[in-house]
């Protein structure tokens, strides 16, 4: 089941990316189009995947609960085999043809791996979010519904409620509160991350030189990947921690 | 060889265990009963380290289980309801569980004995009930382990096969090692256990031979004597 949807999902950004290169007809704009899939599809996908496969294979973990294994261990396994696949399918079915299109003698090559890396953060990110709602859910319904909920809210209902914000308090000066709200979200933290790399920032008007003052610097950069491990490292925590309690 | 002191169990507002106290020894059948629902199930899962108690000890062979999950090598337990994943094969799953535990060449006289050869290169979701029962028959008795936890071994088994499994369990006991039963067929029990354990209500009610059960409750056979136990109890 899980080799087999990883598989699809594979071809899937290979065809995107080749076709994304056939359009485009240039790196770095194919990088720009890519960003704005990625963001809003690896956690999405991420999202599915994990809860899907939590539930898929709730049998086989009573079967290896009565065996001689660590309950982390079962578990941080079962994380691991959805997470590192996806970010696998993600990592080469973009990167082989971006490779084949002549990446590596391209000035694109840094913008696509900070690509790449905040894609595999979406991805352990939002899975192991999607196996700590899977966890504490034992109907599958209310289980995927959350999950969904969560992505909605975190890809497009943040931003609109962060929008709203900024709006109502623009008497206020108002550059730390929305570096912070940035900082607080991985999707928006993301995005923000790749379009400054990618020097459209002039576009931003004036939060964007703040941001490009803030993120544009190495210590931005590290602050940022900082808050991402931040994100992979509570909601894993957590799943240890609630699979040590729960009742089979 | 397994203690348990003071068990206590609830699942959100259902008391299922209130203080069990239990200790089996080395060596025989024991077979726990009771009516549905009265926490057969989760005392056994609490020993296996699956049902996490809110209250109370358990030791295994010694081994305090609360945080340690290497005494299960020292337990073969086989699950009620047989949920394999449905997209492998008896052959890969029996492989697989070898992986996880030890090697070991017992399967094969298992797999003649329940007569599987025909269906090793089947997935497990193609199979029927008994069929399902018997390839989790073999995945338990595979190991030598000293202490085997059988929670309804006779579902959807044929004749034939139940007698092969009497034959084993009676081998198992033999040998020395021993064997805790769930089941709801009383002749079954009467023919194979030992002793009995009978729980009500989370506690247990009786613990002893059956010639003791049947002496405490006036009743001249085994399923009349369960019988009066329980319409005592809930008349």
């Amino acid at each position: 089941m899980r080799s087999r949807w990883s598989y699809v999902y594979f071809a899937f950004y290979l065809l995107l990316g080749v076709v994304l290169l056939f359009l485009n007809n240039d790196l770095s704009k194919a990088v720009i189009t890519l960003m704005n899939v990625i963001i809003v599809l690896v956690p999405l996908i991420g999202t599915i995947f994990g809860v899907m496969y939590y539930y898929n294979s709730q049998e086989f973990t009573e079967l290896l609960l009565a065996q001689p294994i660590k309950r982390s261990s079962i578990f941080l396994g079962q994380y691991l085999g959805v997470a590192l696949s996806l970010s696998m399918s993600l990592i080469l079915g973009l990167g082989i043809p971006f490779v084949f299109y002549g990446l590596f003698e391209s000035s694109a090559i840094w913008d696509f791996s900070l690509l790449l890396i905040t894609g595999t953060f979406l991805t352990l990110i939002f899975t192991a979010l999607a196996f700590n709602i899977a966890l504490s859910n034992e109907n599958k319904i209310k289980g995927f519904g959350y999950a969904i909920l969560l992505w909605l809210f975190l890809a497009v209902i943040y931003d609109g409620l962060f929008l709203m914000t900024l709006i109502l308090f623009e008497d206020y000066p108002l550059d730390k509160v929305s570096l912070i709200g940035t900082m607080l979200n991985p999707i928006d933290l993301s995005r923000t991350l790749i379009l400054l790399k990618l020097d459209i920032s002039a576009l931003l008007g004036y939060t964007g030189a703040v941001f490009k003052q803030f993120f544009g610097t190495s210590f931005g950069l590290i602050v940022s990947f900082v808050m991402l491990t931040i994100w992979v490292v509570m909601p894993v925590l957590r799943i240890v921690f609630k699979s040590k309690k729960k009742d089979f | 060889m397994v203690t348990i002191e003071n068990l206590h169990k609830k699942f959100g507002k259902n008391q299922v265990l209130s203080g069990v106290d239990l200790n089996i020894s080395e060596g025989g059948i024991f077979a726990v009963l009771g009516p549905n629902g009265s926490g057969k199930t989760t005392l056994i899962k609490s020993v296996l380290g699956m049902v996490i108690p809110d209250k109370g000890n358990i030791t295994v062979l010694g081994e305090n289980i609360k945080k340690n999950s290497e005494y299960r090598h020292k337990i073969d337990y086989l699950p009620q309801i047989a949920n394999f994943p449905s997209n492998l094969r008896v052959k890969e799953l029996i492989k697989m569980i070898k992986d996880l535990r030890k090697p070991t060449n017992e399967d094969e006289r298992l797999i003649e004995l329940f007569r599987l050869e025909p269906f090793l290169d089947k997935k497990l979701g193609n199979l029927s009930g008994g069929t399902k029962q018997k390839v989790n028959l073999v995945l338990t008795f595979m190991f030598d382990s000293p202490l085997i936890i059988l929670d309804e071994p006779t579902t959807g088994l044929d004749p034939i096969s139940l007698i092969r499994l009497k034959d084993l369990i009676k081998a198992e006991k033999a040998k020395g090692k021993t064997v805790l039963i769930t089941s709801h067929i009383m002749s079954f029990v009467e023919e194979i256990s030992d002793e009995i354990v009978f729980i009500l209500e989370g506690k247990i009610y009786f613990k002893g031979s059956i010639q003791k059960l049947k002496t405490k409750t006036n009743q001249p056979d085994f399923e009349h004597a369960i019988a009066s136990i329980l319409t005592d109890n809930h008349a």
